[in-house]
């Protein structure tokens, strides 16, 4: 199990990731990215925090974090794989493969395995339709899915 | 009679000059460049089909519903978002939109309840209306799918579906109503400016969610009840609707809490109020609420109200209730026993500014002409009486300089001593707004205020000045203004008296008025105040707006003065954007003020020693009138303790609790012979009352309030007095018993004898109100449409005085004993004493005053935020609990007087304001420390108002 840090802890950690970045224009997706990446996710307690030093309300920080699918509520496990559910890859056959893939991982969409090893989402549309299936595993994109490639996926998630 | 209904264009209304002509469905319309195609067909009569828009907040184009189609453009803009343009041909009903229209409409009833039967919306639901509008017959998705309308679908639980929040006492959030049309977001934002609603997630996901999806309550929600207001459906809806129904008919009134005055629509079934409603077109609040006007109400059926009149012989004994002759025979003859025994001056009354301006008029009239003398004073007097004599001297008259409208055109902002957001929330939204648009803003105010720093605003400047420098400061502010040769030449030239200026230029440019001097002294960065004085000469029209943190000091009048020549010494005096403005705390403040309720004073700040202006009276009411001023509150306490005072008439004013050193003031109405107390409630000041008499609320009776830009109210009677009289029917009695020949049918009668008496009333009567809506005074032949803004071509008193302003700073002092300086205000939720507002829902906000302490003074007393602390000053001690808050400065300690069991004024000193005695309610030397449980005084206190609060039960008869 992942240990939430300490809340005095997130606060003093995204006050720095503010103080970095406060002067660029349009701050907070950038914040927000940056505590994405410091923490692995976007703690409710750093809400506050960045409410505050952007001088902005506490409800449009939690619109704009929860508009945006990439910003996590909880920590993703070591791998995130996300598989293209969009029109493209449904007509070249991702149904079947989100089937295999989630069989294979024992987890289904939004979930984590177990052993926290990755986290597995769908997403509409990687732009690689001419190569689809397609899915991204930690950023890096892979086309025309198929068994085998769906085979080295789970073997590098699991070692 | 039916309800008030208002057209609701759709946008908000373009300000521009230039006219712009297009035709609508074949209909020629002109209206302003910038205006949207739906506001112009709305305005040439013709509804377009709309669920996200409403003039109250900027178009959305998010609905679909009310596309139209436009000759030589392709496809089917939305008329909200779309600009009208010259020669522009738009056709709102085509075969193509009825299509399209239809099909949204589907979409949305889909995912939405069909229970309008029994929902509390029924009969005034936008999403009802406009499926009848579009024709909407047949809704062909069924609800099998993913819906947010349903707890379960299948048996199984439904995820998207969430419980109604029924977290707020005045309004409900029931998520499955939803269209998710963001009007409730945008109200919050635009209208109320609080920020405390967004659209959480995307898509069909996305829904209203109160903060970071809290419960309303638990949010950054200021229960104004924009949202309320905004929203099309039942999603949020005031529980009294749910409770009562749909109101049938409603009556335009004015709200009875602060200075601000706004207009609401009282929404009645039968005799039942079902909720008050902000009414767009009253001219202070354009629409808009706060917490306490749109909701706190529930007072004026409170179970603690009295609606018998009372009488007893000693404030011993219990009361007993009689007839209202009993009480008033009693009273006449008291007052008539005291003065045969202890002379004519050794009764008075105190006037109220929570009355009417004819119940007002009433009272004074009665003393001057009834009890012979000028012992009449207002509870102005321990607000804004500083602000009376300080704007008299220097422009000539005592009001505020500007409309509310003004500050749409203020540059610069500078609040003084004022807390906005909490005490005039109405007011602070429509200044919050300018100042989102752009205008700089400067604080001054010992504590960190909301105002000067919360979502999308933040002071420029902000001067945490410690509390009694006020005068050193502002006087700072000037010496930069003159030294830097930032002042208005032409101005002074044309409109003050330029020797008299050179003689203030020379004194404030001394070298002790200088930021580097005063800021030793005042605890305030010397660049802080050279950064706001530069700011506010050079950055525009500069608007002063400041409340009692100037006026409630030793030096309060010096300070307005100073804030008079600082305006004047900038050029900001007499156009829109500029000004003086004292924002006044009670609803009728500057009314009780205008209706002579000054022992010095005749209705319309005339002397009484001037025998032109007591002429008028004496041949009108018959009497001879003193020509000598009366006594102010103080002096009555102080006479009363001497033994020379017996008699008082308080009318709607809880001075036990309001006004400063409790003690002082309950030995003074101890002493006296026969207190009659006229209120809704068995208030503090009750406790030594020997004749109460039940008041009625504003809801009761017909009058008017003057808010604080001159604006004359009506209100109206919305209902029948619970307790049988209306105030000014009570006050016509007891002088009807006293022998006086008064037969005044209706309050308009009073107007109508103000008008004739008072010049700058002169054409005020209730029939040109009800054309007009409401007048700001003067308002007479020179300015028959009133004066929405003042000093225009010159000064009432002719040219602009300056006045020097010495600093003397007070004598209360801080010192080993007493090292803190207790400063006092209030919150939003509750009123002033609190008399209403804590007999009301409100209470869930605010249950109790706290002691904000900064943490370094609370550490270095080892306090926890919430422990009992012992407030001790020279006067007296009480008990609260601590808030640790860095809004304070170190050495700054602050708390509210809403709640008589903390009684803050046992606190503070009988120093007063060296011109007016307005009492120095900011600054107390005090000392803090931990404490277990309520001082001596509040046991002996609570004790006491539990005895004289007792009514006798009527004895059975045998």
């Amino acid at each position: 199990m992942t240990m939430q840090p300490a809340s005095t802890e997130i606060t003093s950690r995204t006050a720095a990731i503010i103080q970095e970045l406060k002067g660029l224009e349009g701050p907070l997706l950038p914040i927000l990215h940056g505590i994405q990446e410091e923490f692995g996710h976007v703690p409710q307690d750093a809400l506050p925090v960045i409410a505050e030093a952007l001088n902005i309300s506490k409800a449009e920080v939690h619109g704009v974090v929860t508009f945006y699918h990439d910003y996590r509520s909880h920590p993703a496990g070591r791998h995130v794989l996300k598989l293209c559910q969009a029109e493209a890859c449904q007509s070249m056959g991702s149904d079947a493969i989100a089937a295999k893939l989630k069989q294979l991982l024992g987890i289904g969409f939004h979930e984590t395995a177990r052993d926290g090893s990755v986290t597995l989402e769908p997403v509409y549309c990687l732009g690689l339709c001419a190569c689809a299936p397609s899915a991204m595993l930690d950023g890096e994109v892979i086309g025309r899915l198929d068994d085998e490639k769906l085979d080295e996926i789970v073997a590098e998630v699991r070692s | 009679m039916g309800l008030v209904q208002e057209i609701d264009y759709g946008t908000p209304a373009s300000t521009s000059e230039k006219q712009v002509t297009l035709t609508v469905d074949g209909f020629t319309v002109t209206v302003p460049e910038g205006t949207s195609i739906m506001r112009a067909s709305m305005e040439a009569g013709i509804a377009i089909p709309k669920l996200c828009a409403t003039d109250m907040v900027d178009a959305f184009g998010s609905c679909r519903l009310c596309l139209v189609e436009i000759d030589g453009r392709n496809g089917t803009p939305s008329s909200c978002t779309t600009p009208v343009a010259p020669g522009m041909v738009v056709h709102t009903q085509t075969g193509r939109l009825k299509d399209i229209r239809r099909g949204v409409m589907e979409l949305y009833i889909s995912d939405h309840p069909l229970d309008c039967l029994t929902c509390a919306a029924n009969g005034d639901c936008e999403l009802q209306t406009q499926a009848g509008v579009v024709g909407l017959r047949d809704v062909r998705y069924g609800y099998e799918g993913d819906n947010h309308v349903f707890k379960k679908n299948d048996g199984a639980e439904n995820f998207k579906w969430m419980a109604k929040d029924e977290s707020n006492p005045y309004f409900t959030y029931d998520p499955s109503k939803c269209i998710v049309c963001s009007r409730c977001v945008r109200a919050c934002e635009e209208v109320q400016g609080t920020f405390a609603l967004t659209i959480e997630g995307r898509g069909f996901e996305s829904r209203v969610s109160p903060g970071m999806h809290q419960l309303f309550i638990d949010s950054e929600c200021v229960s104004c009840g924009a949202c309320v207001q905004a929203c099309p459906t039942a999603t949020l809806s005031e529980k009294s609707v749910i409770k009562i129904g749909q109101p049938e008919h409603s009556v335009v009134t004015t709200c009875a809490y602060c200075g601000v005055g706004c207009s609401f629509k009282a929404e009645m079934r039968g005799d039942e109020l079902v909720r008050m409603v902000p009414y767009k077109d009253g001219k202070a609040n354009r629409g808009h609420s706060c917490v306490k006007g749109r909701f706190a109400y529930g007072y004026s059926t409170h179970k603690e109200r009295i609606l018998n009149p009372m009488i007893r012989e000693k404030v011993t004994d219990p009361w007993r209730e009689v007839s209202w002759e009993e009480a008033l025979t009693h009273t006449a003859n008291e007052f008539r026993r005291i003065q045969y025994q202890y002379g004519r001056t050794s009764i008075g009354g105190i006037t109220s500014s929570r009355c009417t301006n004819e119940e007002t008029y009433l009272v004074q009239k009665l003393i001057r002409q009834g009890f012979r003398n000028n012992n009449v004073d207002t509870c102005a007097r321990v607000c804004h009486s500083p602000t009376g004599y300080g704007l008299g001297q220097t422009f000539g008259t005592s009001a505020g300089t500007q409309d509310f409208d003004s500050i749409e055109k203020t540059d610069v902002v500078m609040i003084i001593g004022a807390n906005p957001t909490d005490a005039h929330p109405v007011f602070a939204s429509r200044m919050k707004k300018r100042l989102r648009k752009g205008a700089k803003l400067i604080v001054l105010d010992p504590r960190r205020t909301d105002i000067v720093r919360s979502a999308h605003i933040e002071a420029q400047h902000h001067l945490p000045l410690k509390p009694g420098t006020n005068v050193a400061v502002v006087t700072a502010l000037a010496h930069v203004i003159v030294t830097e040769g930032l002042f208005d030449e032409a101005f002074i030239r044309e409109r003050c008296d330029w020797d008299e200026f050179q003689d203030w230029a020379s004194f404030v440019a001394l070298p002790e008025n200088s930021p580097e001097v005063v800021g030793q002294l005042a605890n305030v960065d010397p660049e802080e105040i050279r950064g706001a004085a530069r700011l506010f000469a050079t950055g525009g029209n500069g608007a002063i707006y400041y409340g009692l943190g100037v006026t409630e000091h030793s030096q309060g009048s010096t300070t307005v003065i100073a804030i008079a020549n600082l305006a004047m010494a900038t050029g900001n005096v007499g156009r829109p954007g500029v000004g003086v403005n004292p924002l006044r705390g009670q609803n009728n403040v500057q009314g009780s003020c205008d209706m002579g309720s000054f022992p010095h004073e005749l209705p319309g700040y005339r002397h009484v020693s001037g025998d032109a202006v007591r002429d008028i009276y004496e041949s009108l009411w018959g009497v001879k009138l003193d020509d000598e001023p009366g006594l102010r509150i103080p002096n009555m306490l102080d006479a009363a303790v001497d033994g020379s005072f017996k008699g008082l008439y308080v009318q709607g004013e809880d001075i036990l609790q309001s006004d400063p050193d409790t003690k002082h003031v309950a030995a003074g109405l101890a002493a006296m012979e026969c207190v009659v107390v006229h209120d809704l409630f068995l208030n503090e000041t009750a406790n030594y009352a020997h004749v109460f008499l039940p008041g009625s609320t504003f809801l009761e009776k017909d009058g008017t309030f003057t808010n604080a830009e001159r604006r004359i109210n009506r209100v109206r009677k919305v209902m029948a007095p619970t307790n049988g009289l209306a105030d000014w029917e009570v006050t016509q009695k007891l002088a009807q018993t006293m022998g006086l020949d008064w037969n005044y049918q209706h309050p308009s009668e009073i107007m109508d004898e103000i008008a004739k008496t008072t010049p700058s009333f002169a054409s005020v009567s209730y029939d040109y109100l009800e054309k007009m809506g409401s007048v700001q005074w003067p308002c007479n032949e020179k300015a028959p449409e009133g004066t929405p803004i003042m000093h225009i071509s010159g000064f009432v008193r002719g040219k602009g005085k300056f006045i020097r302003t010495e600093y003397v700073a007070t004598d209360e002092r801080t010192g080993p004993r007493f090292p803190l300086l207790l400063t006092t205000g209030r919150i939003l939720s509750q009123y002033n004493v609190g008399a209403q507002t804590r007999r009301t829902d409100n209470v869930m906000w605010h249950s109790e005053d706290r002691l904000e302490i900064h943490p370094h003074d609370a550490e270095n007393r080892g306090l926890r935020d919430g422990d009992w602390v012992r407030l001790t000053s020279r006067s007296g001690e009480t008990t609260l609990r601590a808030l640790i808050t860095d809004k304070v400065s170190p050495g700054v300690v602050y708390t509210t007087f809403h709640h008589p069991d903390t009684q803050a004024n046992v606190i503070t000193t009988d120093f007063s304001d060296w011109a007016t005695n307005c009492p120095e309610y900011k600054v107390t030397a005090v000392q803090v420390g931990a404490s277990n449980g309520p001082s001596e005084w509040q046991l002996d206190y609570d004790e006491q108002a539990r005895n004289s609060r007792r009514i006798a039960t009527l004895e059975a008869a045998e």
